[in-house]
């Protein structure tokens, strides 16, 4: 066991736990911040997404140890930022959830796209979401949504 | 009298050419001497290329080197999962990138390879065709040695290369499998393979003909 500091969402946070622990145990078992998914459990399906440095990250394939001093933002906090908060209403606006497990994934990666690509095309979206897998195949209206967010940020 | 004076004429008028024939065989011999070490270091450094090559086109390198939108895995060399991309600077695209998942050092605990700055080679530097198949040594060999696609560097610049840039030393690291196996390794060593391209750096870079 050991101890790390963490900088979850703006807060520091301090957890007693084996280094070898992924990040999305941390996550949900030690911080009770269940909005993080666990999915495959090897980073093949997206639902663990989280922003490490602002990178999108699959959380439950990166070790505690590996973390460092990185600040985490998960799904709870991604409305603090404007792209974050652009993301959501349109998520809400689209209607785009169905059974909504893969949501909080599907939102963080496309925040990261966002950030990178204000104003991504069709491939864009195809490519960079392709690492989110939704069993509902909500994939028509995640695109819609993406670029309903991106008309807003303008 | 007589003969003795014909014996002088004799050596007077054939001693040049004796003497010719002489200093052209020794000069023949010392060519030819040059020329088998010369030889016997080309052939040397070929047979330390071709050990280059098997290290190059085993799958912890040329997993990295291929010449589509996306990066390979496993020994098998399948197409990496998640439909990851190369992106435009090879190092996947926004909230698809390499570093989403490949940190700075193996993760032993999930088996997630990792290294500094972990991406794909440019497609300057591909050493596969567009249907997975390695390029044959003589092609690879080119690619390697062109300083116009491989960020310039001359031998001396390949050997560092090969002895300390981190990707490449991450072959002979290349940590555990999710399943708790450990990954394969190149066939040579990684001082097998820095003495391989020091030969074949010494025997100025030499490719195989061929295509």
């Amino acid at each position: 066991m050991a101890t790390y500091q963490l900088n979850v969402n703006g807060q520091t946070k301090k957890v007693d736990v084996d280094p070898s622990t992924p990040l999305l145990w941390v996550l949900r078992e030690e911080l009770k911040m269940t909005g993080t998914k666990y999915g495959c459990g090897i980073s093949a399906c997206g639902a663990c997404t989280v922003h490490l440095a602002g990178e999108a990250t699959r959380s439950c394939v990166v070790p505690i140890s590996l973390v460092g001093n990185r600040r985490v933002t998960t799904i709870e906090g991604i409305a603090q930022d404007p792209v974050g908060r652009a993301v959501q209403h349109a998520w809400v606006e689209k209607d785009v959830v169905q059974c909504g497990y893969c949501q909080s994934g599907q939102i963080m990666s496309a925040v990261a796209l966002l950030k990178e690509t204000p104003k991504p095309t069709d491939e864009n979206i195809e490519e960079s979401m392709g690492g989110n897998l939704c069993r509902c195949a909500t994939y028509v209206r995640i695109r819609e949504a993406i670029k309903r967010a991106a008309e807003q940020m303008t | 009298m007589v003969a003795n004076n014909r014996l002088r004429l004799l050596v007077f008028l054939f001693a040049p050419v004796v003497l010719a024939t002489g200093v052209g065989l020794s000069t023949n011999a010392r060519n030819e001497r040059v020329g088998n070490a010369a030889d016997s270091k080309l052939a040397d450094g070929l047979a330390a290329w071709e050990q280059v090559y098997s290290v190059l086109t085993s799958p912890r390198c040329i997993n990295c080197h291929t010449a589509t939108n996306y990066p390979q895995q496993g020994d098998d060399r399948h197409r990496h999962f998640a439909n990851v991309v190369r992106g435009p600077a090879d190092r996947g695209v926004p909230a698809l990138n390499c570093v989403g998942c490949h940190q700075e050092v193996n993760a032993e605990s999930t088996g997630v390879p990792g290294g500094p700055d972990w991406h794909l080679a440019p497609l300057s530097m591909r050493w596969q065709d567009t249907n997975d198949r390695p390029l044959s040594s003589a092609a690879v060999c080119r690619t390697v040695t062109d300083k116009s696609r491989n960020e310039n560097m001359d031998g001396a610049a390949l050997l560092r290369h090969h002895e300390a840039a981190a990707l490449v030393v991450w072959a002979w690291n290349p940590g555990r499998r999710p399943d708790g196996t450990m990954r394969s390794s190149p066939p040579l060593s990684h001082a097998e393979f820095v003495d391989a391209t020091r030969r074949w750096v010494d025997a100025g870079i030499p490719c195989p003909r061929g295509r």
